[in-house]
């Protein structure tokens, strides 16, 4: 290598660190960047599994032996209920997020997340959330009623005192960091792939982390609206799950569940795309059946959402929807089945070799496939009344979660160990923890099957000696602790090889996917050029790339400009669109989430004049982050790119917000599916329920109302459209008549509220309605805020002819507000009307 | 991968699954709450299933990791891309199609009829025993409505009489679960759910709350005694007079 080019590299990678360097010290708290975040992530989700680790511990010291008083039930109730809580919610969601925060943009040759403030604003709701209820178990007022809170048990009567509050208003501001992180995955895959990279060249990990990303987006909303309903149940009264007051503990079940089975698929298939990308390569060859993986993945997701009364077979369900579901529980065995299958014909036909990962997988083949049997098992009605809430049930789901999510995790954790920080770690002490995990988990769990069969139901605290259960639950506590020790020998493995690890060098283990074209560890930028055209297996068809894209000698090296960019490109195709430019560092993410954790505690002490300040607050700081954005001085003021490149997405009307709007509103939509959901299934199921003889609502104000609305969301279409044929005529005015319009709408919509003869704590029928009444008001209320902003931003020149996005953006959410705002209308006026009131 | 690897690692594998079978067939199954212990039909049933699906998971877990066990061991011959395309699709419509659809089909004709007869449908030649069960923090009422007599966490039933149990609830959710007779069947306020169960041997069981409901959970235990249809009339008789 002569001396210019030698250079060159260090000359670029100086110029990149001006624009996309981290800053040090208090600062650090303002980085955006996608790998920083990915790591605090799964730090944060690391620790938060040992803590759930360490109350495992507590709770099988208190089983070891029958009759045992060292923990009271009391205690071991908040044990098992934090341990569930922390273990799904707090380390696998978040730990899955932050792997795939971290490599997606890597593996698709993007320098960042197209939202990299909302990464960094995941991440702080989620450490904040997470700290307000793991101080629960501090204060020793933890919650106590199971991670899936049943109501009644979980309501005032029954669980007095914060301990169920700090539960439902931490987990909800926990999955705001996973909602966000779902819709930028989703946007940021179909969005940033480098040029020329087609849906189909995508590394299958990027398909799994795809449908990962949109079954959070349409699994979580149900939990959301469900803690949501129970907290005003709770705090207010309104009695959605109160029998005597026409709601029904079984709607909380039906919400819990419609969230919670997908959520098993969303932390394992993250997984099981760690599978199929670590196969691969320590085979040596393709996947075989790239398009049979990538379906299969596809369909667990949409088989996910159907199956989730399985975990109700015992509450009395008609035999038929037994059927229905037991079937369909036991369809996914289907795309699990082709996955395997595709596994070991890779396998079969490659040349494998074998180091520390691979043993990883082998554990995880031995459980998972163990957990999915007991899975069909427990998908057949009858075996299921006999095992359902026993330790036969524990058993299966740990079998389960620990082999499909844990086992892969790690193996992926031994794969990347030498892209996070550029050492090997130790073969020894790896096999040592494997071996140790691996006997320890058998021996916990595996007995543990027969502990349900001989009768011991889940979640006692204690239990009679000479029952048959002595034994099996001695051993599993005996391999409990070995299965701590394995935890700790990995842990050990990993911190030591920080300092005395072998470098691992380029590409160590010869793997095909663009992740290690960056340097390890990886800069922040992630690649100075980006390359163009890649196969499906770009570092095994180029294997001097890491060099030539170091060198600047591929696409979109210019950084002059002082932009962070990366492309915009076709969702299909992944033909280039536009450049894509990203905003830099920012206080307002950590300064919002800190607000919003004020929000959170002061809900918890139930002081809601401060509540309320803090809403303000954080409402205005996000206002301030949407300012910045743009042709404003901190965004991109000014346009110009390299002759031939595209424009920048600010100067398009198809922008990354746009598609963030619209998959936000697939959320958002979800939501409010789980509410017609909730209003229609109390109308039909629920056992006392009671309408009014008068309908509360005044149809022919409610009418007006939508009138308006309806006329501010075709008045913005309209300006959209002319703005879209280059006509900018009265901009700024138009909008502020949108929003006078849409104030009026809100104002209506307020008036029909309080003068409304609604009884919401003596009727769950009029609760709902409350709640309705709530979201449309939001929904109204946020469109008037937003367009009003719009129509300030125009008088400052951020918006207009030639930065036409915002404008854009803004309409699906017009248009969706109208949309709920009609249904709304006519599930409240029309249908119980038809109905009769029965 | 070196054969005695692969051997060493098999052995390893295997060694917990010798384990249950240790504990299986020397420590037995018995015990007053075991379901694999049955002392009624619908119990039994249940039990037969569950060894039926264990012999056939345990062989089709055995396979498949052997096959993968295999698969990493074998050195293949050379093979162009169109070979090992149908190589692959041959593996996973065989193994990620056929053999689920075969194993579920089979699984599902055994076992929804079992789950249909479990139910509790009318009866052409015996009228069954109705007693209602109430479940409350932390205990079970028992009520023989016909007969006029309430116990607590005292259930006594006929041997070989078809006995319906409605279950409900006064608080939170519980459930009804009598292990060595049937499944179980949540208690759950506003609702009444019937579950159908019969004794077959004479003998004291017991029975638990499987739905945590609470800081008592544990304690909330039933004890069942299946009398003989003579004894049963006696216990009834004996319990009014007192």
């Amino acid at each position: 290598m002569n001396e210019k080019t030698q250079k060159l590299p260090a000359r670029l990678h100086n110029d990149f660190m001006k624009v996309w360097g981290n800053p040090q010290g208090w600062r650090a708290l303002t980085i955006v960047n996608h790998t920083t975040i990915g790591i605090r992530f799964m730090v944060t989700g690391g620790v938060f599994f040992l803590i759930g680790g360490l109350l495992a511990m507590l709770m099988r010291t208190q089983l070891a032996l029958p009759e045992q008083e060292i923990i009271g039930p009391e205690l071991y109730n908040q044990l098992f209920t934090m341990h569930g809580t922390i273990m799904m919610f707090l380390f696998a969601v978040p730990m899955v997020e932050g792997l795939a925060l971290y490599l997606i943009p890597k593996m698709i040759g993007a320098r960042d997340l197209l939202f990299p403030r909302l990464s960094a604003f995941g991440y702080w709701c989620y450490l904040f959330g997470s700290i307000i209820l793991l101080s629960s178990l501090v204060l020793g007022i933890a919650p106590s009623a199971g991670w899936f809170v049943y109501t009644p048990l979980s309501n005032e009567v029954y669980s007095p005192g914060p301990n169920i509050d700090f539960w439902l208003l931490g987990i909800t501001f926990v999955e705001i960091s996973a909602v966000s992180a779902g819709v930028e995955l989703v946007v940021s895959i179909l969005r940033s792939r480098t040029s020329g990279m087609a849906l189909l060249h995508m590394p299958l990990f990027c398909w799994y982390i795809l449908v990962m990303a949109f079954m959070i987006v349409f699994g979580f909303p149900p939990l959301i609206l469900g803690s949501i309903l129970l907290e005003l149940e709770r705090a207010v009264g309104m009695p959605f799950f109160d029998i005597a007051r026409g709601g029904d503990p079984i709607l909380w079940q039906h919400l819990f569940w419609l969230f919670g089975h997908p959520e098993v698929y969303i932390i394992f298939l993250p997984a099981a795309g760690i599978v199929s990308t670590l196969i691969p390569v320590f085979a040596r060859r393709p996947i075989v059946g790239y398009r049979w993986v990538v379906l299969a993945a596809i369909s667990t997701g949409f088989i996910s959402f159907g199956l989730w009364v399985h975990h109700m077979f015992t509450i009395g369900i008609p035999q038929l929807a037994q059927a229905f579901f037991s079937v369909a529980s036991m369809l996914i065995a289907i795309p699990t089945g082709i996955q395997f299958f595709a596994w070991i014909a890779t396998l079969w036909t490659g040349r494998p070799v074998y180091h520390i990962p691979m043993l990883w997988l082998l554990g995880f083949l031995v459980i998972f496939l163990a957990g999915g049997l007991t899975g069909v098992m427990l998908a057949l009605v009858p075996f299921n009344w006999q095992v359902h809430d026993t330790h036969f049930v524990v058993a299966h789901l740990h079998y389960v979660i620990i082999g499909g999510m844990l086992f892969p995790l790690i193996a992926g954790l031994y794969y990347w160990l030498p892209h996070f920080s550029g050492r090997m770690p130790s073969d020894k002490l790896a096999r040592w923890g494997f071996w140790l995990t691996f006997i320890g988990f058998n021996m916990t769990f595996l007995i543990m099957h027969l502990t349900g069969l001989l009768g011991m139901p889940r979640r006692i605290y204690t239990y009679e000696a000479g029952l048959g259960w002595d034994l099996p639950n001695a051993v599993s506590s005996v391999g409990g602790f070995i299965l701590a020790m394995g935890i700790a020998m990995i842990l050990f493995d990993i911190i030591l090889h920080f300092r005395i690890g072998r470098p691992a060098g380029v590409n160590p283990w010869h793997a095909d996917t663009l992740e290690w074209a960056t340097s390890t560890p990886p800069q922040p930028y992630n690649f100075i050029s980006l390359p163009a055209d890649p196969t499906r297996h770009p570092m095994w068809t180029e294997t001097s790339l890491q060099a030539t894209i170091a060198e600047g000698r591929h696409t979109l090296s210019e950084i002059d400009h002082g932009r962070r960019e990366t492309w915009g490109s076709d969702p299909v195709t992944g033909k280039i669109r536009d450049i894509i430019h990203l905003p830099g560092n920012s206080w307002l993410p950590f300064y919002a989430a800190l607000v919003l954790s004020v929000l959170c505690i002061s809900l918890l002490i139930r002081t809601y004049e401060i509540a309320l300040i803090a809403l303000l607050i954080s409402l205005l700081l996000l206002l301030r982050w949407s300012w910045i954005n743009g042709a404003h001085p901190g965004a991109a003021p000014d346009a110009r790119v390299k002759p031939g490149y595209p424009p920048l997405h600010s100067r398009t009307f198809d922008s990354p917000g746009l598609w963030g709007m619209v998959v936000t509103l697939f959320s958002d939509g979800a939501l409010f599916l789980s509410l017609l959901f909730g209003w229609l299934y109390l109308w039909v199921i629920g056992p006392n329920w009671q309408v009014p003889d008068a309908a509360p609502l005044a149809w022919t104000t409610l009418v007006i109302a939508g009138v308006l609305l309806s006329g501010a969301a075709y008045w913005y279409r309209r300006v959209l459209q002319r703005l879209k044929a280059g006509d900018d005529h009265y901009l700024q005015y138009q909008l502020w008549g949108i929003t006078t319009l849409g104030l009026a709408h809100c104002c209506m919509l307020l008036w029909i509220w309080t003068t409304a003869p609604l009884m919401v704590t003596h009727t769950a029928h009029d609760a709902v309605i409350a709640v309705f009444l709530a979201y449309l008001l939001f929904h109204g209320g946020l469109a008037v805020i937003v367009t009003g902003l719009q129509a300030k931003r125009v008088a400052y020149g951020y918006v207009g002819k030639s930065v036409p996005y915002e404008v854009a953006v803004l309409e699906p959410w017009w248009l969706y507000t109208v949309g709920v705002f009609w249904i709304s209308l006519l599930v409240i006026l029309l249908l119980p009307s038809a109905w009769g009131g029965m | 991968m070196e054969p005695e690897a692969i051997w060493k690692t098999v052995i390893r594998s295997l060694a917990p699954l010798g384990l249950i079978n240790i504990f299986f067939f020397l420590g037995g199954c018995a015990g007053p709450q075991s379901a694999l212990d049955p002392s009624g039909p619908s119990a039994l049933a249940i039990a037969d299933l569950w060894w039926w699906m264990f012999g056939f998971s345990a062989a089709i877990l055995c396979i498949i990791v052997m096959l993968w066990l295999y698969a990493m061991w074998r050195k293949p011959p050379s093979m162009t891309e169109t070979e090992a395309y149908q190589i692959g699709n041959r593996w996973i419509i065989g193994g990620g199609l056929v053999l689920p659809i075969v194993s579920l089909t089979l699984l599902l004709s055994f076992g929804i009829p079992i789950g249909y007869r479990l139910l509790p449908l009318p009866l052409e030649d015996q009228n069954p025993l109705h007693i209602e069960v109430i479940g409350q923090q932390w205990w079970w009422e028992i009520r023989y409505v016909d007969a006029g007599i309430v116990t607590k966490n005292q259930l006594h039933l006929p041997v070989g009489r078809p006995v319906d149990i409605h279950v409900s609830s006064i608080d939170v959710i519980h459930s009804f679960w009598v292990p060595k007779l049937g499944g179980k069947i949540d208690a759950i306020p506003g609702r009444t759910n019937v579950l159908r169960l019969e004794a077959d041997t004479v003998g004291h069981f017991r029975g638990q709350c499987a739905e945590f409901c609470g800081k008592g959970h544990a304690e909330m235990i039933l004890f069942i005694e299946a009398h003989t249809p003579e004894s049963f009339v006696a216990w009834m008789e004996g319990y009014k007079h007192e």
